[in-house]
């Protein structure tokens, strides 16, 4: 078997990259994509737990299915919300969206 | 309570109580009706005459010769002192009820005279209320049982009379003299006080006496009392309680009556209207400082032996005093134009007679003198009232039948050798025939004054004087000859004076276009005409349209007193001729038993009755050499005048400089120093440099408040409410509204928040 250990490993480094991305990208989109990656690093974690830890309970996948359904709901949502701020701003730069400031 | 108020022992309060309730009448209630004021008034004294008059007949026919011993009188318990109670009351001994013979006659005739004196003048009113309250005071201090009653009266009148010398108060002059008259007499009142007071003292200490009492009786007709207080001795060494009381009491009169040095007031009281000068300069005021020592005599002549001629200290001073102010204020009037200022020398000049009378023990004579004098002078001054408003309505006369008004300027107050132009002797003249009436009367008072021989009041009482001082001269005592030759060297000038006065206003020709026409009113005129023998014209037709009923009623209301009072100033004296002659002195044996110690009569001696008509006929044949002979005309210069020189003449015009002397060297610098140290330096640099420190220290203690306010507690919150706001202002920077960064804080706590969730855990 190969080691959870490296499961982990995997998960960690996508959800770092995904983390820098949503840190460091400019396009809104490309944060969202970032999301995207933190998320199913996130998944790869609870699966890997799941198969390892109590593989013969269904609560892991049904945790995973969530995750998923969620992910894919709050990109929808995070989509049309950039679609609605593009057509006031006409741009889709994350830090052109600093009204709620100081 | 059971009171006879007919009976002789009530009837006192009665006659001072009307003349009192006239003016409260008036102040109160009609005082914007002259007609309803002059009613009161007039009815007010006149109830008051008619009690006095019934008053002075229960005492001289009803009485016996007791009247002095046992009084008529009551009194009431008017203030508790411990074991003594002082008693407040009325009296009526022979000198009271000769005192009652004048007073209410002379005053009831000068209300009827103001009445017709003062008509038209806008306050006639007020004048009714002053003079009234003013004769309520005179009875009060005439019926009095006590010193200190006497007192009252005496203070009411002083003020009386600042009211009514001022009674034109709009003028400065009069304000001047109002305030002038009642400072100098105050400066006497307040020694005399102090005498009351010191007697008041004194009589309590004597052992088994009456205790503390002001009382007549218990002080004046007890002879342990008296001997007690020539004996004690006072605060100051070396002198005894009687003297010291006495020279304080004399002081009092020397202010009222106006004697030398405190003279000068009366000249100046000419400003307040002649009613005015009648009244308090003659018949009353006047004539209370001299009763008051008249009344006080035998306290004051205790100790002394002047039967013996041994006098005491206090008989000197009134001696020394009065026949010198006698002669001073003789030599004065020679001096003056204004008419009213002439007589009102005279009247200071009699004063000091009496004055001196007592000053050597003549007490019957200056109680004589003093009612004759008030008879005649209150003639003369009512007299010469006329004659000014003659020629005031002259003035206006003159200017209808083309003569110009003069113009005469005025002075800003008082000045010492003024004349206002009515009242100037030398611009009159002939004016026998245009006021005959008043002419005559006055050549009366005058010859009563001057002390024409035998016919005058004037003439007995002055001889009378002269009389007890020759009495005295002749045994070579240096005082009485002293008296004596003042007294003589006073009645020459007397004389002089009053005939100067008489010829320069009544004889020769008119000097001025003023006196040409003078004279009030058609019935007047008519009267004068036929007096004159002049027919009668068309012209009078015009003076018909001229006439004024009124003024000719005003003209009859000043006649008519002038004529009563020639009764009196011709008749008055024949009561009181020496026994010698006639067989009774009625007036002496009336008057005697008022003292304990009768006054002794001094035996008739023909010569100093011979030397006082030389000196009356004397001084009066200067007079007519001077000024009856030839006339003055206008534009001469007065004889005397010319005789004199003008150094001397304008000295007495100036009135020997004595009132500059007071008004310089006095009253100046008491009113600077008033100023500068009262109003100055007490009120404004202590009081109130005080009050405003300590204002200020409040102020002061409020600023600090303040600024601790704003800068500890108020910077305290502002403070913290900065710092809070800077540091909010800083802090919220961080909202930058950038989402990453956002995410970037959160992402850093979580691993903060992680690594020690682990540190922990391990």
């Amino acid at each position: 078997m190969i080691p959870l250990w490296m499961y982990l490993v995997v998960a960690a480094g996508l959800f770092v990259i995904g983390m820098f991305g949503v840190l460091s990208r400019r396009n809104a989109i490309a944060i969202l994509m970032g999301i995207e990656l933190m998320l199913n690093a996130v998944n790869v974690n609870l699966v890997a737990f799941w198969r390892y830890q109590t593989p013969t309970k269904l609560s892991g996948q049904a945790f995973a299915a969530f995750v998923f359904a969620v992910a894919a709901a709050e990109a929808a949502v995070g989509l049309a919300l950039i679609i609605g701020i593009y057509r006031r701003k006409r741009s889709v730069i994350a830090d052109d969206v600093n009204l709620l400031k100081w | 309570m059971n009171v006879n108020w007919f009976s002789a022992d009530y009837l006192p309060w009665l006659i001072l109580f009307f003349p009192l309730l006239s003016f409260v009448i008036i102040v109160l209630g009609t005082i914007r009706n002259v007609v309803a004021s002059q009613v009161v008034a007039i009815a007010g004294i006149g109830i008051s005459w008619v009690l006095s008059m019934i008053l002075f007949a229960k005492a001289v026919w009803l009485a016996d010769e007791t009247l002095g011993e046992h009084v008529y009188g009551s009194a009431i318990d008017w203030l508790h002192l411990g074991a003594n109670t002082f008693r407040m009351g009325v009296q009526v001994d022979p000198l009271t009820a000769y005192m009652l013979l004048m007073v209410p006659l002379a005053s009831l005739l000068i209300f009827i005279y103001s009445a017709g004196y003062m008509h038209g003048d806008p306050h006639e009113a007020r004048f009714f209320a002053y003079l009234s309250l003013f004769v309520g005071a005179m009875l009060t201090l005439v019926v009095a049982d006590n010193l200190l009653m006497l007192f009252i009266g005496w203070e009411v009148m002083g003020f009386c009379s600042y009211s009514l010398i001022g009674f034109w108060f709009h003028k400065k002059s009069a304000m001047e003299a109002g305030v002038k008259a009642f400072m100098t007499t105050r400066v006497a009142d307040v020694l005399m006080l102090v005498g009351i007071g010191y007697l008041f003292i004194m009589t309590g200490r004597m052992e088994d006496g009456p205790g503390f009492t002001l009382s007549f009786q218990d002080i004046l007709r007890n002879e342990e009392m008296l001997k007690f207080l020539v004996n004690a001795q006072s605060v100051i060494w070396g002198t005894s309680a009687a003297t010291l009381i006495s020279v304080l009491l004399i002081t009092g009169t020397v202010g009222k009556s106006s004697q030398f040095p405190l003279h000068v007031w009366l000249p100046d009281a000419m400003e307040g209207p002649t009613p005015v000068s009648a009244m308090i300069h003659a018949a009353t005021m006047v004539s209370a400082g001299v009763y008051m020592i008249v009344r006080m005599f035998p306290l004051l002549s205790a100790g002394a032996n002047f039967h013996h001629f041994e006098y005491n200290t206090a008989m000197y001073y009134m001696g020394i005093v009065g026949s010198v102010t006698a002669l001073g204020a003789a030599v004065l009037a020679v001096g003056q134009s204004d008419i009213k200022r002439i007589l009102a020398y005279s009247t200071i000049s009699q004063l000091g007679y009496m004055v001196a009378a007592l000053g050597i023990g003549a007490w019957v004579a200056a109680a004589f003198h003093l009612v004759n004098h008030a008879f005649f002078k209150a003639l003369l001054f009512m007299a010469s009232g006329s004659v000014i408003h003659a020629m005031e309505h002259g003035e206006h006369h003159a200017a209808e039948h083309g003569h110009p008004h003069e113009h005469h300027e005025e002075p800003d107050g008082l000045v010492m050798d003024y004349c206002a132009p009515p009242n100037d002797v030398n611009r009159m003249g002939g004016l026998l025939h245009r006021i005959p009436i008043t002419a005559i009367t006055m050549a009366i008072g005058g010859l009563s004054l001057a002390g024409f021989p035998l016919v005058t009041a004037g003439f007995w009482s002055k001889d009378e004087i002269i009389a007890e001082a020759w009495h005295g001269g002749l045994w070579n005592d240096p005082y009485p000859l002293f008296v004596l030759i003042m007294l003589l060297l006073g009645a020459l000038l007397t004389a002089f004076y009053t005939a100067r006065m008489w010829f320069l206003a009544f004889w020769g020709k008119p000097r001025t276009p003023a006196a040409q026409y003078a004279g009030p009113g058609w019935l007047r005129d008519r009267w004068v005409k036929w007096w004159n023998k002049q027919p009668f014209s068309g012209e009078d037709k015009l003076e018909q349209e001229h006439a004024d009923p009124v003024t000719n009623r005003s003209a009859m209301l000043m006649e008519i007193p002038l004529m009563v009072l020639s009764f009196f100033a011709i008749t008055g004296g024949w009561i009181g001729i020496h026994k010698d002659i006639v067989g009774k002195n009625p007036l002496h044996d009336f008057l005697a038993p008022t003292l304990l110690e009768h006054p002794e009569v001094v035996p008739f001696d023909f010569t100093p009755m011979l030397v006082s008509m030389i000196v009356a006929l004397g001084g009066l044949g200067l007079g007519w050499w001077l000024y009856g002979r030839k006339p003055l005309a206008a534009g001469q210069t007065d004889p005397t005048e010319a005789a004199l020189g003008p150094g001397i003449w304008k000295m007495l015009q100036n009135r020997l400089y004595i009132d500059i002397l007071y008004r310089n060297y006095i009253v100046r610098p008491l009113e600077r120093a008033a100023e500068k140290i009262v109003v100055e330096g007490i009120d404004r640099d202590t009081i109130d440099a005080s009050l405003e420190s300590i204002a200020e220290a409040a102020i002061w203690l409020g600023e600090a408040f303040k600024r601790f306010n704003t800068v500890v507690i108020d910077g305290f919150v502002d403070t913290t409410v900065e710092g809070i706001g800077s540091f909010a202002g800083w802090f919220r920077q961080i909202q930058t509204g950038r989402i990453q960064q956002y995410l970037l804080f959160v992402t850093l706590a979580l691993l903060a928040l992680g690594t020690l969730f682990l540190i922990q855990v391990r």
